[in-house]
């Protein structure tokens, strides 16, 4: 039967590493190499952070969410002694360009607004002082004029906006980014032949990672290049460095961008575009290099980390014994004031739409509504996040319209372990799973069946206890059609298709090995990683070896880690360096042992001829490989040293369908997690406890467990507080009531489960090395999903159903109020 | 601006400077006295990085003046370890992967020091009580009520052994 993805051929596998090997290293709950350096307080974070003649910067920020600037005045400002220099919008202009935007057609951003402001917190006036108190003070005396606009907050209303409420009139009529429409197999068909559609208005409200850390930058103006040296906590410095210098309007030779440790990202440090921007311009502009540090107001106003916040109005097909059809929303993202990286999160969200069901159809009209909110960056999820709910609440729907056990309906429609592997209906694949195994797994650890009986008994004496259960997908893995597979044809934007991730390795004279990633730290394991990986490769212990971060004068082809994607790129990464590494050090052994490389191996630390106990050890093939010439033949592979370089791409993925008939394979490392919430809410007060926990990951072969279940818990964290508590609340003019960590509510310690069950499923990917998947953003991924299921159970006496998270205790009470009789 | 000489014991150490009387505890730690462990997260009190133990109590250094440690003796987490071997806080963090992005990390090893130091055998309540008002973004609090366990049993031995 021909089908609409019928033109994906699904290329080789180019595994070199099998799963399943006898392996010393991999898979062990090996202390982290990072750790010791932040235990003893010396984490060279950005702030910690001096170069000389460093001066400080401080910033005025719009109090308005839409307005004209009429005027500025920064006299009193530049009176104030210890000010170096206080700069407005059209200062900025004459020495950078506007940020980047990955948006395709671009919608302009700067680092400083000109003329109008877009959002509350938007930068208007910097000052450069010889401290930031002073820097401060100066602030304060800047004096801003404002001619107030109507601003644009609701989604829907926005998207009606005209006249002087439209947020970019030079360059869109309307406040509409983007208006495409999708059919990805034959959707109106299925809906046709239906006998039940399940249709729910699902709100996901905005929230934000808000890393400890904020995000700052130091910038110095190289007086040999005339270009920047730039300290910055982005993940970006190898990724695409000449975006950023053509921002800056310098040539990639004359940037410098230097990888500091990183206070926690979730996503929000991606980029940090405005930031790089606004401080070089403020070293070129000054003279002098400039700190600039974000406080906690401006990293919740201006910063890269506003998540998704959109409305769904979606509709679930299904046969009357329960088989999901198809499924189809019309969809308004709330991206903010600008579009930085284009509708990337709802291209991202196409690889697990129709989580780990058999869908033969989806379809979808996606809305990029401008607002004057902060722009949407990453967090968490990446636009993942949002779809797994809403997947799994018109399950939940499903289930209850039908009659039907949730449990049973998600197992019938489930993906069996013999389908993989198995391409949805938006083209991506998914290349492995066992997602009944992860389901019954969760269940066993948490006593299902028990909890079911004594939630049901406890809501007979009148208690409100609910089990709710989610079984999601966590893609691993990005590759990058996703930031414009959704994009207009007509203007598709600049449509990569690499994600590599590259490293460099050499062995010392002394046999010791040394790594260089491109990637940096932002609070994941790469040290931990890259060591256990390459202990494996070299048979070596694991103190044999050391990893560094490379600037961007050395490095290259380091995408980082974000779409939990590194510990699976940078493991082939090794892999490929190994390769060639072990290759050299075998042709050199084999000469020294008179031996063919093909009869050697590596073990304990040497290479040696198999069956036989001759062997040299790497130490002493390292010396003679560096010092020792004239002892190899006199041909080019015996030249001097061990050193190369490797850049992996990623293992599997295509190009999307030229008419979007579907989206390609982009995102197939594909995990599964089952999360199972208890929950009592309190009725009078709609407050939600949690009362028991299982979480079930599968994120392929594990490398190193305690790290893995870091991840999880962190993330499992991150969704509690997206769904109970964590909300970014805007007043009727666009003003952001509560921009602080007293009044955004993220959880504490006691928030947390006190007993949460973890466990894996390992089933390997047959695409990656080892059979690695990535597990960053699982938690978040599964646990807004059981959480809503378990308040709809806790609350059937009520009829009370989450449609919109997050829902915090008020809003939980008024639904509660609004059902009692 | 008028500064004001300041002299207080940090890790054991005399330091005497002269400060602002505006300038917070944090900045004063971090950048007059080069001593960045101490972080600063949100400058209003509510995340508790920057927490440090003064005269024996833990206290947000962002919520401090300088001035007032005048004659104090503060413990950061520079002063945890004895220079060569980590504090066995430190270890237990350690081991039990009680830190990920390692930013809010010293306010809770110095939370978790006041708490050993007056209540060496805590229950995992007591320990959640105590680090409830320290925010953590990556872990989760698990591993970190793991490592408080941990760290509680490893001075208690200690504490035998040297007593023995």
């Amino acid at each position: 039967m021909s089908s609409h993805l019928d033109s994906i051929v699904l290329p080789k596998s180019r595994q070199r590493e099998a799963p399943g090997q006898d392996l010393k290293w991999i898979g062990k709950s090996v202390k982290r190499l990072e750790d010791r350096r932040l235990l003893l307080g010396k984490g060279n974070y950005i702030d910690d952070i001096s170069v000389p003649n460093m001066m400080h910067a401080a910033t005025v920020r719009s109090p308005h969410a839409h307005a004209k600037i009429i005027s500025i005045d920064t006299s009193k400002a530049r009176a104030l002694p210890g000010v170096i220099g206080v700069y407005v919008g059209t200062d900025v202009a004459t020495v950078v360009d506007p940020c980047p935007s990955f948006a395709s057609p671009p919608v302009t951003q700067r680092a400083m607004a000109i003329d109008k402001v877009r959002h509350v917190g938007e930068v208007v006036c910097a000052i450069v002082a010889k401290d930031r108190y002073i820097a401060e003070d100066a602030a304060d005396l800047v004096e801003v004029e404002y001619e107030i606009l109507p601003a644009n907050v609701d989604i829907e209303a926005s998207m009606a906006a005209t006249g002087d409420a439209v947020i970019h009139p030079a360059d869109r009529a309307s406040n509409c980014a983007l208006d495409e429409s999708f059919q990805f197999g034959p959707v109106d068909e299925d809906f046709a032949r239906a006998d039940h559609i399940v249709k729910r208005r699902l709100r996901w409200g905005r929230s934000s990672a808000q890393a400890i850390e904020t995000s700052g930058c130091i910038s110095q103006v190289d007086p040999v290049t005339g270009g920047y040296k730039i300290h910055c906590n982005t993940n970006f410095s190898n990724f695409i460095p000449f975006v950023i210098a053509g921002s800056l309007k310098i040539a990639t030779t004359q940037l410098s961008m230097v990888p500091v440790t990183t206070g926690g990202s979730f996503g929000s440090k991606v980029f940090t575009h405005k930031i790089i921007v606004l401080t070089s311009a403020l070293a070129r502009l000054s003279g002098r290099p400039v700190k600039y540090i974000e406080d906690r107001l401006e990293h919740f106003t201006n910063s890269d980390s506003h998540g998704s916040d959109r409305l769904y109005e979606a509709e679930l097909a299904l046969a009357k014994d329960g088989k999901m059809l198809s499924m189809r929303f019309k969809m308004y993202d709330d991206y903010g004031a600008y579009l930085q990286f284009g509708v990337g999160t709802n291209g991202n969200a196409m690889a697990q739409v129709t989580g780990p069901y058999k869908i033969n159809s989806f379809g979808m009209r996606l809305m990029a509504v401008l607002t004057n909110k902060c722009q949407q960056g990453p967090y968490r999820g990446f636009g993942s996040e949002v779809t797994n709910w809403v997947m799994e609440r018109m399950t939940d729907a499903a289930a209850k319209e039908l009659k039907m056990d949730p449990v049973a309906l998600r197992l019938m429609n489930m993906i069996q372990p013999n389908e993989f592997p198995y391409v949805i209906a938006t083209g991506n694949l998914y290349d492995s799973g066992n997602y009944q195994e992860v389901l019954r797994q969760a269940q066993s650890l948490i006593g299902y069946d028990a909890w079911k009986k004594k939630a049901a008994d406890l809501r007979a004496q009148g208690r409100c206890v609910g089990v709710g259960v989610a079984t999601c997908q966590e893609r691993s893995v990005y590759g990058p059609t996703e930031w414009w597979s959704l994009n207009n044809r007509a203007t598709p934007g600049f449509t990569l298709t690499s994600t590599p991730e590259g490293m460099s390795l050499r062995v010392d004279p002394t046999g010791k090995i040394f790594a260089t990633l491109n990637a940096v730290f932002i609070g994941n394991s790469p040290e931990t990683i890259v060591t256990q990986i390459l202990a494996e490769q070299f048979t070596v212990p694991m103190s044999d070896i050391i990893v560094g971060y490379a600037d961007t004068h050395s490095g290259f082809n380091g995408v980082g880690p974000q779409g939990s994607r590194f510990t699976t790129m940078i493991a082939g990464a090794c892999v490929s360096a190994s390769i060639k590494i072990k290759t050299k050090l075998k042709l050199l052994g084999g000469h020294l042992l008179e031996a063919h490389p093909n009869d050697l191996e590596f073990r304990n630390g040497a290479v040696g001829i198999k069956g036989a106990d001759k062997q040299v050890s790497i130490a002493d093939i390292a010396i003679q490989a560096n010092f020792f010439r004239l002892n190899f033949p006199d041909t080019p592979e015996f030249d001097s040293g061990l050193e190369t370089t490797a850049v992996y791409d990623h293992p599997i993925s295509t190009l999307p369908h030229p008419e979007r008939k579907h989206l390609g394979v982009f995102y197939p490392m594909m995990g599964h997690v089952c999360h199972i919430a208890v929950v009592e809410v309190d009725a009078q007060t709609g407050k939600v406890a949690i009362l028991d926990y299982a979480a079930v990951h599968d994120n392929g072969t594990i490398v190193n467990p305690i790290t893995l279940g870091g991840q999880v818990l962190g993330g499992t964290a991150n969704g509690i507080g997206s769904t109970l508590s964590e909300e970014f609340i805007f007043d009727d003019n666009g003003q952001f009531v509560n921009p602080n960590f007293a009044e955004f509510a993220m959880p504490m310690a006691h928030d947390m489960p006190h007993n949460l069950k973890m466990g894996h499923v390992e089933t390997p990917s047959p695409y990656t090395e080892y059979g690695v998947k990535g597990g960053g953003e699982g938690g978040r991924l599964g646990a807004p999903s059981a959480l809503s299921s378990a308040i709809d159970d806790a609350l059937q006496q009520y009829g009370v159903s989450v449609q919109t998270i997050p829902i915090r205790p008020s809003k939980l009470r008024e639904l509660i109020r609004a059902a009692q009789p | 601006m008028k500064t004001i000489p300041l002299s207080m014991v940090v890790n054991g150490q005399t330091c005497n400077t002269e400060v602002s009387s505006r300038m917070l505890l944090s900045d004063c730690l971090r950048h007059d006295l080069g001593l960045p462990g101490t972080h600063v997260g949100c400058e209003h009190g509510v995340c508790g990085s920057c927490t440090v133990v003064v005269d024996g109590r833990a206290a947000r250094s962002c919520l401090m003046f300088a001035v007032q440690a005048d004659g104090a003796q503060i413990k950061t987490i520079e002063g945890l370890s004895d220079g060569s071997a980590l504090h066995p806080i430190q270890e237990a963090f350690w081991e039990e992967h009680g830190l990920q992005c390692g930013f809010c990390t010293p306010g809770m090893l110095m939370m978790a020091y006041e708490l050993l130091s007056n209540n060496p055998d805590p229950s995992d309540d007591e320990i959640r009580e105590a680090i409830s008002g320290n925010l953590c973004r990556c872990t989760g609090y698990t591993y970190i009520v793991n490592a408080v366990r941990s760290a509680g049993a490893k001075m208690r031995a200690l504490n035998t052994m040297a007593a023995a």
